[in-house]
């Protein structure tokens, strides 16, 4: 995809898209059900105003993904303390 | 690690809902959900008084400095700080997360794990000081309208003049035709000049939401009046009316 498909995505707007303000205060309720659910059904299911956002908002995406990468981290840990 | 006091401060991030106060001693008056036990012990420890409390604020630091450390190299090659800079921006971003986490305590509400809460804190302020860091480039400028770039950001090839002129010429003409000067202005430093975001939000005091209103407005006229050109192909889903619960705004 070049020129003008990869134009019409990046134009293309979502009625369901919160912005980053909404997105960004519900942030880790959305990254605790991923950690939760990896599959995504039921944050997006559950915040599919925020899963709209995080697709066309590239500053917002990228706290996102070091919030997951972070928090799914830290379960990690808890996991294995609580283990042993 | 800096002491940290209290401070009041309104904030958006806070949760799902309104904020309650905890009580001085800590007590859970506010929490609405079920919590983990490791949830159960920050809130009971960071709602203390004396050494338990120190002692919980020392190692809420180090997590937030493994956080911060880890996120801006996890963005390494997408920002132009290295070596001692950047281990000293992890440690401003940690200590300024603690600080807003201390005020902002009485919000959390149990509703998620309080180090995903917490760790939230960490990644924003990575991103607003990343931002700042921008215009310490030599480089760095939204003065330049470079045209010529846009082609380049929709992966034309630089061979395929014909595209590059006919692309260019479209976004141009409808840019200045059917966008607002304050849009223009957004659409020229985000698309054209491709100033991150959160550097835009830093030099013009403005925030990341209101940047992206503009821009998502903007998008849509833009993307209509392709259309309305033949540019574009219609779809009733793409381009759709509404969004962001909010009107468009000048």
């Amino acid at each position: 995809m070049s020129g003008w498909a990869e134009l019409d995505e990046f134009l293309s707007t979502d009625p369901r898209d919160v912005g980053c303000d909404e997105a960004l205060r519900l942030l880790h309720l959305y990254v605790d059900l991923l950690v939760e659910d990896k599959s995504g059904d039921a944050a997006t299911r559950r915040y599919a105003g925020i899963a709209a956002h995080l697709r066309a908002c590239g500053p917002c995406r990228e706290d996102f993904e070091g919030l997951l990468h972070a928090a799914t981290e830290r379960r990690n840990e808890t996991d294995q303390d609580e283990r042993s | 690690m800096r002491r940290i006091e209290p401070v009041p401060s309104a904030d958006p991030y806070l949760g799902a809902q309104g904020t309650a106060g905890l009580p001085p001693s800590g007590g859970p008056a506010g929490i609405v959900g079920r919590l983990d036990e490791e949830t159960r012990r920050w809130m009971d420890e960071l709602g203390g008084t004396g050494p338990v409390r120190d002692e919980a604020l020392s190692r809420l630091h180090d997590l937030l400095l493994r956080v911060t450390r880890a996120e801006v190299a996890r963005r390494r090659g997408r920002h132009p700080i290295t070596g001692p800079e950047l281990d000293d921006l992890a440690h401003q971003a940690a200590d300024d997360a603690l600080v807003a986490i201390v005020a902002k305590l009485s919000g959390f509400r149990g509703e998620s794990r309080f180090t995903t809460w917490a760790y939230k804190f960490a990644v924003l302020e990575v991103s607003s000081k990343l931002g700042r860091h921008f215009w310490q480039r030599p480089t760095a400028s939204i003065d330049v309208e470079d045209w010529e770039r846009l082609p380049d950001r929709f992966g034309v090839a630089p061979d395929d003049h014909a595209q590059r002129l006919d692309l260019i010429g479209a976004v141009r003409r409808v840019v200045s035709e059917q966008l607002t000067p304050h849009q223009r202005q957004v659409f020229m430093a985000l698309v054209v000049d491709d100033v991150p975001l959160d550097a835009l939000v830093s030099r013009t005091g403005s925030s990341r939401n209101a940047i992206y209103k503009t821009m998502f407005d903007a998008r849509r006229k833009l993307r209509a009046a392709l259309v309305a050109n033949g540019y574009l192909g219609d779809s009733t889903t793409k381009g759709a009316a509404g969004g962001l619960g909010m009107e468009e705004q000048e």
